[in-house]
């Protein structure tokens, strides 16, 4: 799809800014065209035992439809899309409160523009009491109240006690209006207005479509306003409902805004674009290479824990002893390598082996000092100076003098950052130099080739003895570091 | 007045300038390279575990860096850590608030956070002596709900809020470092790069940022959603960053190339994405759906590659474990499956 508008200002629409609103045009698009009379679906009047049931469709034709005009090969996902747009109301099935789709002869009916959740109704509950109330002064078999219905109403007869003269009276001019209408044109209105009260009012266990995100709800449409009956009747007493007031943007530019605007974009033309290929290569290898550790696409081995409870994964991957799968990860990046605990050690080990493991013991510190408590950030910074950087440090690294400066700088004033320079400094160094090397190595190929290599001495002491024994490294081998570095 | 004109005119065309510089390097789709790569096999996830307990909408989970252990917070007003695999629940805390929008894991295990309209990050000791779990810090400075929160450390956790700005604190002062102010609409997500030196932001305003955590400048901004950005995260590599909208689509955004590489939508899904994960190697994408299902793409392809269905309402959150073995999600169902 090609790119938008991307500049630094999003866009937004202030009268249409409901969350829902996209998927409701979406929808509504698609109850059109099946609404449509050529090329939607057959909707007619069916004769049934003693009387017709005007407009409906089956549900099988509906996914028929469905399949055919939107691309669609499985019935499952029509049913799953069809199934949503009933629940959101937009079409329902006439003999039942619960609004999903079937693929087979329910018979299902489209709802009315007027009742679209595309309106933002929030009918409040003396509506839902109006409804109730007047559905018991019709004596219909269809119009009966359901058991939880018949439960509402009374909850409701209480909690409007005293306003119940009011509602009946609204329920009885209700049915007087409805009364005055066609027959059939009633048969659908009626049904249609309780498909309505079906999304507004769920059948207990029933999802509630109108529940919305809480995030979301203080920026529904026209949240200040009154809101508005179902039925046109407007209450006085209603009280209305605490609103949250957004926080108040200032919409108004100020020069400094736009001053401000110029600037970042100004950042941003001087920023070096990538090709687009060499980006697409970079995302396509990364893929390929980790497709293997991807458990989702590749079968891991040993067998993924989740499926047939054998945790043998996870026991290898604490231990010390790593599998080749995991040797072969150190060497697809520095950042792999320093990742993995084992990695890490196994490096280490490697640098101390060529007398320059004060360059990762150096990240390593920066690194933890970065997690540091503040109040601990200072004094940790002055022990990492002196130990790598001061003059006569025991555990020197190399760093131009630009370099150097800088951090010297930043001392004067440590925080979290101040090594920032530096520590991108050795890291470069690290992994253009040692880490290729250390790949090199005979130690990493015998771990990837699964090698067993006879016990050495070294090899029997633990990172921690090694740690602090080259902390109070000799004089002597600074000289051969300086040799070997220029070597 | 002719000032302001002329520097509005200024910033215009700096923009179409930044619009060429991006089109001048489009030398070729993602689309073009991929061809000739075939689409990953149809995926199929099946549910390993229901984590049950929570008693109302689970609005947010995450992993702990162990893969095992996970915290999911739900307007039941509990937050509970599980340990996934066994199904028990290893914590359950009550919380002042039960408007909790957010919930976030310590990479170290010591701690979790949470918050919501309360407006405040509150963050909880796991292992303190005596054995309870009780708030250690209440980290309030926000002036709108709380969306989201990232530990960096057991000592510097950053949050995401509906008053526009995310901020970076100190959780041992319990004050705020850093304010990351620019978006134009409340911020619903964020993301922390793998290197920790950046992170990503989603908002109302449709665009998402990248943010220098060092110095507090925004390095990026990316357009071109119609909706609100409610799920935001990085490609495994850090060098990429997806989002997902309440348009139904989600965009793979390059940050060398300062441009949306890919869109992932089909005429067939109309509601909005509620949360995302990548899988282990970024060849997956994993996204949650207002329409109770997760849909897995093939990121490259850009194809839906499977579905997840099981919820009974909104998948709200979702997170793939660090070591890629699972995936988990959380619904409006008040269940939490863990899928594989």
């Amino acid at each position: 799809m090609a790119s938008q508008d991307q500049g630094a200002v999003g866009v937004a629409d202030p009268d249409d800014d409901s969350p829902n609103m996209i998927a409701y045009r979406k929808i509504e698009d698609i109850i059109t065209r099946l609404q449509d009379e050529t090329e939607g679906v057959p909707v007619r009047t069916v004769k049934s035992f003693l009387s017709k049931i005007p407009s409906v469709v089956t549900g099988s034709d509906i996914i028929q439809w469905m399949m055919k005009n939107l691309n669609m090969d499985d019935p499952v996902e029509a049913v799953h899309i069809g199934s949503l747009i009933a629940a959101q109301g937009y079409m329902f099935p006439i003999s039942d409160h619960v609004l999903t789709l079937k693929d087979d002869g329910t018979f299902y009916r489209f709802q009315a523009p007027y009742f679209w959740p595309s309106n933002c109704w929030e009918p409040e509950n003396t509506d839902y009491a109006i409804y109730l109330c007047k559905r018991t002064m019709q004596n219909k078999t269809r119009l009966e109240l359901a058991d939880y219905e018949a439960e509402n109403l009374a909850r409701l007869q209480r909690a409007f006690a005293r306003k119940w003269e009011f509602i009946f009276m609204q329920a009885e001019a209700q049915v007087k209006i409805d009364r005055k209408k066609d027959k059939t044109e009633r048969k659908i209105l009626d049904s249609q207005e309780r498909a309505f009260w079906d999304v507004h009012r769920p059948v207990p266990g029933c999802v509630n479509t109108t529940e919305m995100d809480i995030r979301k709800c203080r920026r529904l449409k026209n949240p200040q306003r009154v809101k508005k009956s179902v039925y046109g009747i407007v209450d006085d007493t209603q009280t209305q409902s605490p609103v949250h007031t957004p926080s108040q943007q200032s919409s108004k530019d100020t020069r400094e805004d736009v001053e401000k605007e110029i600037l970042f974009l100004n950042t941003q033309l001087d920023r070096h674009c990538m090709k687009m290929s060499k980006v697409a290569d970079t995302l396509m290898s990364y893929t390929e290479q980790y497709l293997d550790y991807d458990p989702f696409v590749a079968v891991p081995d040993p067998s993924n824990p989740w499926i047939g409870d054998d945790v043998t994964f996870w026991e290898l991957e604490a231990s010390k002893d790593p599998t080749q799968q995991r040797v072969k990860k150190w060497g697809f990046s520095l950042d792999e390598a320093l990742k993995d605990p084992v990695g890490r050690e196994q490096f280490l080990k490697f640098l101390e082996s060529e007398f320059s493991s004060e360059n990762l013991l150096f990240w390593l510190a920066v690194q933890d000092l970065k997690s540091r408590p503040l109040q601990e950030v200072p004094a940790r910074a002055q022990e990492i100076w002196q130990e790598f950087l001061a003059e006569g440090a025991p555990n020197a690294i190399n760093l131009d003098s630009h370099s150097y400066e800088r951090t010297s700088q930043n001392l004067k004033d440590a925080g979290r950052y101040s090594f920032e320079d530096a520590q991108d400094h050795i890291y470069k160094l690290m992994k253009s130099d040692s880490y290729p090397r250390f790949l090199r190595s005979n130690a990493y190929q015998d771990l990837l080739l699964a090698r067993k290599k006879p016990e050495t001495e070294q090899g029997r002491r633990t990172s921690l003895e090694k740690f602090t024994r080259t902390v109070g490294k000799s004089l002597t081998s600074k000289r051969l570091t300086g040799l070997m570095q220029s070597s | 007045m002719g000032e302001m004109e002329q520097l509005r005119k200024e910033a215009e065309s700096l923009k179409d300038d930044i619009t060429a510089a991006r089109k001048a390097v489009q030398d070729l789709t993602l689309q073009d390279h991929v061809a000739g790569t075939a689409v990953v096999g149809r995926v199929q996830l099946k549910t390993r575990k229901t984590l049950r307990g929570h008693l109302a909408k689970i609005y947010a989970m995450h992993w702990g860096t162990d893969s095992k252990l996970c915290v999911s917070a739900s307007q039941d007003g509990k937050l509970i850590v599980w340990d996934s695999y066994s199904t028990n629940k290893v914590h359950a805390i009550p919380l002042k608030s039960s408007w909790v929008m957010t919930c976030s894991y310590a990479p170290s295990g010591n701690m979790v956070a949470c918050g919501g309209l309360d407006n405040m990050c509150s963050i909880y000791n796991l292992k303190a002596k005596d054995g309870n779990v009780k708030v250690m810090r209440e980290l309030a400075a926000h002036t709108g709900y709380l969306s989201c929160c990232r530990f960096l450390s057991d000592s510097e956790i950053i949050t995401s809020s509906g008053d526009c700005t995310c901020l970076l604190w100190d959780i041992e002062t319990g004050t705020e470092k850093t304010v990351f102010a620019g978006h134009l609409g409340d911020c619903m997500s964020l993301g922390v790069a793998p290197d920790f030196n950046t992170f990503i932001s989603g908002a109302c305003d449709f665009t998402a940022k990248l943010w220098d955590i060092r110095d507090g400048q925004c390095r990026q901004t990316f357009g071109g959603h119609e909706s609100d950005i409610n799920a935001i995260g990085f490609f495994p590599n850090g060098n990429a960053v997806i989002t997902g909208s309440d348009d139904a689509s989600c965009k793979l955004y390059d940050l060398r190339s300062d441009q949306e590489l890919i869109t992932f939508q089909d005429s067939s899904i109309m509601c909005g994405v509620t949360s995302l994960a990548p899988s282990l190697s970024g060849r997956l994408l994993l996204a949650g759906y207002d329409d109770f299902n997760c849909n897995i793409w093939d990121t490259l392809k850009a194809e839906r590659v499977g579905v997840l269905s099981g919820h009974d309402n909104r998948v709200s959150c979702i997170g793939v474990t660090p070591d890629g073995m699972a995936c988990c999600t959380g619904s409006w169902d008040s269940f939490l499956k863990i899928w594989n």
